[in-house]
């Protein structure tokens, strides 16, 4: 009985050999594995011909449990475990059948063929866990091939998906600054409409301060020969227009001097800081100056302009040129629409753009928001583009006339910005309104 | 003589009423003013008879000169025919044309030369 434990142990050893022979602890275990296996047919050899059966059993069951106690031990032969492990019920059988057949012969002799069939057994045993473990290993095998194949794909995904994302992030600032250089040019487009009126608003005041100081001095004149006449009254009376007209020159040189610090103001990058601002003073300058924008550029223009501006308007906090640039492309377009109408419609129409803000109160009286309103008897705006105004690029103004953007900005800036709203209704043929609320 | 000045800048008033202070002393010229086309016709609709010479700012909100000069030459042009001066900023060709096709008598750019203008005045009321 005792050649199956000895043929199970020199089994072990071979077939860890073989396995190991694609590792790279092969060359150090070569050696070593294959002396051990010619050991273990050297000693069955020794035992079948010099030991008692059960002797043999005891001492092959003995070695095999040696060799496998080893090889648990070796960290290289760590993947043989469960190999490993299969051969305990045999080293269990050999080593109680060898005590049996030595101890007491006789309970052996009654029993030995179930215990025979048992170490049979246990050696089938091996080779089944062997044959599973061999599959279950295979299975393995392919599972972490399949897993390397995954984590390759993973990483060339990775990959790519880090390059695109680079790429997206140079695109993503390249636009960025696009958009800062549009928001620029749009600003220096909206100026370029502005400087007619500009010029003709600064022209106005310049106008009344050379007069004025034209006319001063020939009243001083005036006020002498009054004086050198013996004339106090009149020389009195001349005093006090001269004095009027030094505040006219000052009120005038005060008016265009807003007026250039304005244009300053809104060709400027917008520095984004909330002043302080009295609403109706920039609607008043910029209805004007949009006015007479278009007024230079197109001499047959003309419009009614009313302003109904409420005089019990707080300040609020607000980017001055920001909305002062919303307010200015409003009046452009409600300007470019009542001109629209104009060509087509009768003489009898009357352009009007009117521009209006009020309070709105909160229950406790207090005020809640300002709310301007501009609003124009122009042509309208078709139902057909009123979604897509706001979007940038968006123009119903011939190629290079209008950059697209007025409206989006303003978008930008009342709602983003100010966290105030928009609101438009119009009705083609008969004219639009624009409704900016700001809250205080 | 009695002039109607049209202009909505209201500090043209009281330049006009220094630089003819003498002329209005003398009683030789007498002012009016109107802020609007409109406030103009009001103007006339009672006065024509009295207004010798009508000087009119073009580029105005609402009604402009130009306008106003159309409106003149129809309803109160009956003889003697007020003198209608336009006075503008904008002093191209252009406005300068449509004026005169409406039947101004004159055309003066701003800023106005007053001595210019008394040159011309001494002309009309001559």
């Amino acid at each position: 009985m005792h050649i199956f434990v000895f043929l199970a142990t020199f089994l072990l050893i071979t077939r860890v050999r073989k396995s190991l022979k694609f590792s790279p602890v092969y060359p150090k275990w070569d050696r070593p594995l294959q002396l051990a296996s010619f050991a273990v047919a050297g000693l069955w050899l020794l035992c079948a011909i010099y030991l008692e059966d059960e002797v043999s059993n005891l001492l092959g069951g003995a070695l095999l449990l040696a060799t496998m106690a080893y090889m648990q031990k070796q960290p290289d032969f760590k993947s043989f475990d469960v190999l490993i492990f299969a051969h305990y019920p045999l080293v269990f059988t050999a080593i109680l059948n060898g005590i049996l057949e030595l101890v007491i012969p006789k309970v052996y002799n009654k029993y030995d063929n179930f215990l025979e069939s048992a170490q049979l057994v246990a050696f089938g045993w091996i080779f089944a866990r062997v044959a599973t473990s061999k599959k279950q290993r295979e299975e393995i095998r392919r599972i972490n091939e399949r897993r390397s194949e995954l984590e390759e794909l993973v990483a060339e995904r990775t990959a790519e998906l880090t390059r695109q994302k680079n790429e997206l992030q140079g695109t993503l600032k390249e636009l960025q600054a696009t958009q800062a250089q549009l928001i620029q040019q749009e600003k220096l487009a909206s100026l370029g409409e502005l400087t007619a009126g500009i010029a003709h608003e600064i022209q106005n005041p310049l106008n009344f301060v050379n007069n004025f100081s034209e006319v001063s001095m020939e009243l001083i004149d005036e006020m002498a020969e009054e004086l050198a006449k013996g004339d106090t009254d009149e020389a009195i009376a001349i005093a006090t227009d001269i004095k009027n007209n030094m505040e006219k020159i000052r009120h005038h040189g005060k008016r265009a001097d807003g007026i250039v610090k304005g244009m300053l103001q809104h060709s400027r990058a917008s520095s984004n800081v909330k002043e302080p601002t009295n609403i109706n003073t920039i609607a008043d300058e910029y209805f004007r100056l949009a006015y007479h924008g278009l007024r230079a550029k197109d001499k047959s223009f003309n419009a009614e302009l009313v302003a109904n501006l409420d005089p019990n308007l707080p300040v609020i906090n607000i980017v001055s040129q920001d909305v002062g640039r919303v307010l200015l492309n409003m009046f452009t377009n409600a300007f470019y629409a009542v001109h629209d109408k104009k060509k087509t419609a009768g003489p009898d129409f009357k352009p009007r753009v009117e521009v209006s803000t009020s309070m709105i109160q909160t229950v406790s009286g207090g005020v809640h928001s300002i709310r301007i309103v501009v609003k124009d008897n122009g042509s309208g705006i078709p139902d057909a583009i009123k979604d897509k105004i706001m979007q940038p690029f968006f123009t119903t103004k011939p190629a290079g006339e209008g950059t697209g953007l007025g409206l989006s900005l303003s978008y930008d800036i009342i709602v983003k910005a100010h966290k105030g709203k928009i609101d438009i209704d119009s009705k083609e043929g008969e004219g639009t309104e624009f409704v900016i609320t700001l809250p205080v | 003589m009695k002039i109607l000045v049209v202009d909505d800048e209201a500090d043209v008033q009281p330049l006009f009423l220094q630089r003819f202070r003498k002329e209005i002393k003398n009683h030789e010229i007498e002012f009016s003013f109107a802020q609007s086309g409109e406030e103009a016709l009001q103007y006339l609709e009672e006065k024509h008879s009295e207004v010798v010479l009508i000087l009119s700012d073009i580029n105005m909100p609402g009604m402009s000169g130009i306008e106003l000069l159309d409106h003149i030459r129809h309803d109160y042009n009956m003889p003697p025919p007020p003198v209608v001066m336009m006075i503008t900023a904008y002093g191209d060709d252009e406005n300068y044309r449509q004026a005169m096709d409406k039947g101004a008598d004159d055309f003066l750019t701003k800023p106005l030369d007053f001595n210019l203008l008394k040159e011309k005045l001494k002309t009309i009321s001559a």
